[in-house]
């Protein structure tokens, strides 16, 4: 607080959320860091400027997606080592950006190994200051669970262009001050309850609330921890990590009395948790967030653990299968051994021509990279007709069969995924995941009935595969149908239309070159599906009696989990 | 050095703290694996467990810290080395991270001599640098398979051989495996669940007493460690000692015969693979009788350790997912009732 501000001291214009996250990490960077959720735009590049601006003697770096060990850690300079005919090392730019800023390029495409470096860089140093730009979309592509974990805020709307920042002399005030300020047990006594209420799982939640709502009293000025840090904490710390709605029905007596050192009686631990609550509890938690929560509630979001990053098949990862010529850049990876035997033979002949003798001269030409084969991980795409004459002819059967099927792809550790499309929309039951039980039980409780939309059926599952395939991995698409399409891609009902957008659809899928396998689920052979399959380049299985391991075998034949697919 | 927080200062978790403990008393159970949800306190405890174990003697000099007191498993150097001069070092607790290459697990040419004066010089790896301590992979089923084949070799044979690079060397590398991850991010192969003697489940204490104390703990350490750590000093000591005298007293733990049949029946029940299942079960059990203070097995002690020995062994059928941890205490309940 300034000293003008003698007796009645103003309350400071209320910041908007991004700003009072800025400014709070700014004040104490042991809250990790921030995740910046949307993609380049002059926004972001200001919020960014006017972020690392709070601290102006932090310096800023930005570290590229596909960063090398050794420029992250540190290590040996091959160049200047080379050089200079003795060791020179650098220091990684974990190292480097140690007490300042540093800004993580693509966060959702970091590799889990690169993150699990950045994470113990939180958790034991060197600390800089985290921004990761989070450009990914939807619920697949998320920076790797281990960063975000330890990243305090997530900011996804930015602050107006001429909203006023605090200026870095408070933020350094504010910064002095923290020490001082106590957080006691009834307010950590809030937060708890608040992020239970909420479904927060990870305890590291409730330590940056409580680190947040002391940065964000210190901010104020104040000497105490007050109402108001405690909601914008939560809402900052908090809401962002919520899996559940809150029971917000204040119950009628709880919110008189405040919550005392009464834990040690065990009388409390008996009440049910909402009669914990007092009314601030409503309060903090912000309309949006309700209303997003009632929209996802029951399909929790999953955040999987690895980003895609560094797939680039052949020079980083994978079996080493030796190595071959090339030069040192991005990703490859310098074979020492076979780069000395190459610069063996010529040894004499670069004595003589260099000016100071040297133990051994190595030239950039003797540089060999080593060669990995990566195994490109399948992933098994099902789209499941769940309409209701499906119901009634082979829904059973067809899940047996991807029963059978799990188990396979279990024994190669290949990912599954499953969209069922009935009614009038395609829905992703279950995202590419290699943990089957969780297939299992999304398989089990797939629900039968409803008109078939066959055409938004084939596109949803197309593009998952297409974004799959980008990441590196090697999709096969298995769809099971009767064919009786009757819901066109518009949503509309209408046979004909619907055949014909099923047909596009179809098309389109021919055109990605993947392989696809349709099997005919109804009790005859239907002409449509052999159409529609015969359209999408794909195997065709009719099956009106198959049990479902003669389903399960088909599947493999077409390049299921034993099978090789020849493209 | 950075303080660490103390290990006798995390709250709650005391399956996950006793497994730790047990496998820090009998390094012979080869490794703990913990699941559950981040921030549930599994990397704290891992770090803390290493601060809190007394120092070893190690061989001065030496790569991989031999023990001189332990004439066969001897590296090479050590062997043929004139005089072995010992010194007290600290167990080490070394982590290996995701992305790690196969370079730096298995350790490779030393570039820095390689490329200044042309020498052939072995640089040791993370394996070299764990041996008789502990290698902890945070994430473990995100692991890359040929890390995983390497450390199963290693983590069976209990000695690194290198072939690579015109490099042909072997070194002792014994250590304890602590892995920790999330099974709904992905499955671990059966051989790597089967290295790790103990699993345990941890979850996020639900709680609201518990969570308000792990925060007020974690506050009082953030903002003056050494205070904190001074706090937690003696409980630290006396821990120290337990794990000292329980490291002495099990050699002269025994079992009757009546216990080894009762761990028998309970594997059958169960129909675990083979017999390293009894042999673990058999193993923690006198851990945690020597760890309690006792020289005899117990019906107790062995229905303790049933299932943070056994439960990662009966996931035969993935798609089975009714709780392995569900199945074991049926289990339990029935031999045990019998």
């Amino acid at each position: 607080m300034s000293p003008f501000d003698s007796f009645d001291a103003p309350v400071p214009p209320p910041l908007s959320d991004s700003v009072y996250a800025a400014a709070l990490l700014a004040i104490d960077p042991g809250l990790g860091g921030v995740r910046l959720c949307g993609w380049s735009g002059p926004a972001r590049d200001l919020w960014v400027r006017r972020m690392t601006g709070l601290r102006p003697e932090a310096a800023m770096r930005k570290m590229p997606v596909g960063i090398s060990d050794d420029r992250l850690l540190g290590g040996l300079d091959l160049a200047a080592t080379l050089a200079a005919g003795r060791a020179v090392y650098g220091s990684g730019i974990l190292a480097e950006s140690k007490g300042g800023f540093l800004v993580v390029a693509m966060a959702e495409r970091l590799s889990p190994g690169t993150a699990a470096h950045l994470a113990a860089s939180i958790d034991a140093g060197p600390r800089p200051i985290f921004i990761a730009l989070d450009e990914g979309i939807g619920p697949d592509e998320t920076p790797p669970a281990a960063l975000l974990d330890r990243l305090a805020f997530t900011v996804s709307a930015f602050a107006a262009n001429d909203e006023a920042w605090p200026t870095p002399s408070a933020i350094a005030a504010a910064s002095r001050a923290l020490n001082q300020i106590d957080c006691t047990p009834e307010t950590m006594q809030r937060l708890c309850t608040l992020a239970a209420l909420l479904g927060v799982r990870s305890v590291r939640a409730e330590i940056f609330c409580c680190r947040a709502a002391r940065a964000a009293a210190a901010l104020r000025g104040g000497k105490t921890i007050e109402e108001t840090d405690i909601a914008l904490a939560a809402r900052l710390v908090l809401a962002p990590r919520a899996t559940q709605m809150p029971d917000t029905s204040p119950p009628p007596e709880a919110a008189a009395e405040p919550q005392t050192e009464t834990q040690a009686d065990g009388e409390t631990h008996d009440k049910p948790l909402e009669d914990k609550i007092d009314d601030a509890a409503a309060a903090v938690l912000p309309e949006k967030l309700l209303e997003a929560l009632t929209a996802n509630l029951g399909q929790r979001r999953i955040v999987r653990g690895a980003g895609n990053a560094g797939a680039a098949p052949g020079l980083a990862r994978g079996r080493p299968v030796g190595a071959r010529p090339g030069q040192l850049n991005g990703r490859a990876r310098l074979s020492v051994f076979d780069t000395l035997r190459a610069a063996a033979p010529w040894q004499r002949v670069r004595q003589r021509q260099a000016q100071a003798p040297k133990r051994i001269i190595v030239r950039t030409e003797d540089f060999h990279i080593r060669r990995f084969k990566e195994q490109a991980r399948r992933i098994t795409i099902f789209a499941v007709d769940a309409s209701g004459s499906s119901a009634i002819n082979r829904l059973a059967e067809a899940k047996g069969a991807i029963m059978l099927l799990l188990a396979d792809c279990y024994v190669q550790r290949d990912e599954v995924a499953l969209i069922a499309f009935r009614g009038v929309t395609a829905e992703l039951l279950l995202p590419p995941t290699s943990a089957l039980a969780r297939a299992r039980r999304a398989l089990s409780a797939l629900p039968g009935g409803g008109p078939t939309p066959l055409a938004t059926g084939i596109t949803t599952a197309l593009r998952l595969a297409i974004t799959e395939r980008r990441s590196g991995k090697q999709p096969l698409l298995v769809f099971l149908t009767d064919g009786g399409a009757n819901i066109g891609q518009d949503g509309k009902p209408g046979r004909a239309a619907a055949g014909r957008d099923a047909l596009a659809a179809a098309k389109a899928c021919a055109m990605q070159n993947l392989p696809v396998l349709v099997v005919d689920t109804a009790p005859r052979r239907q002409a449509f599906v052999a159409e529609l399959a015969g359209t999408m380049d794909a195997r065709y299985v009719p099956l009106p009696y198959a049990d479902a391991a003669r389903l399960s075998r088909a599947v493999q034949a077409a390049g299921g989990p034993h099978g090789r697919v020849a493209a | 050095m950075k303080p660490v927080f103390p290990f006798t200062a995390i709250v709650g978790q005391d399956e996950m703290r006793d497994a730790l403990v047990i496998a820090a008393i009998e390094p012979r159970l080869s490794g703990v694996l913990i699941f559950g949800d981040r921030g549930t306190g599994k990397s704290t405890a891992v770090r803390a467990l290493a601060a809190l174990l007394p120092d070893m003697a190690a061989v001065k000099g030496c790569a991989y810290a031999c023990d001189p007191a332990d004439e066969a498993a001897l590296c090479d150097a050590c062997r043929t080395a004139s005089a072995r001069i010992a010194h007290r070092v600290p167990v080490p607790v070394v982590d290996l991270p995701l992305g790690a290459t196969e370079d730096r697990v298995v350790g490779a040419l030393n570039l820095e001599r390689a490329l200044a004066d042309g020498a052939k010089v072995f640089e040791p790896g993370l394996l070299a640098r764990a041996h008789r301590g502990f290698l902890y992979i945070d994430e473990v089923n995100l692991l890359e398979d040929h890390i995983v084949d390497l450390l199963l070799d290693v983590a069976a044979s209990g000695e690194n051989l290198v072939e690579r690079e015109g490099m042909s060397l072997r070194h002792p590398a014994r250590f304890v495996l602590i892995g920790s991850g999330n099974p709904e991010e992905g499955e671990l192969r059966p051989q790597l669940l089967d290295r790790f003697g103990l699993c345990v489940d941890v979850q996020t204490p639900t709680e609201i007493a518990a969570r308000v104390e792990v925060v007020r703990r974690r506050d009082a350490f953030d903002r003056d460690a050494a205070k904190f750590c001074e706090s937690y000093a003696q409980a630290e000591a006396e821990l120290r000692g337990r794990i000292l005298a329980a490291r002495t007293r099990l050699p002269d733990v025994t079992v009757a015969d009546e216990i080894l049949g009762r761990a028998a029946e309970i594997c059958m029940a169960l129909g675990t693979d083979g017999l390293r299942g009894e042999l673990t079960l058999l193993r923690a059990a006198r851990a945690w009788a020597a760890y309690q203070g006792e020289d005899t097995v117990t019906m107790a002690h062995l229905r303790h350790m049933t299932e943070p020995a056994l439960r990662h062994r009966l996931r035969r059928d993935p798609l089975d997912d009714s709780l392995a941890g569900t199945r074991v205490a049926r289990a339990v309940a029935e031999v045990f009732a019998a």
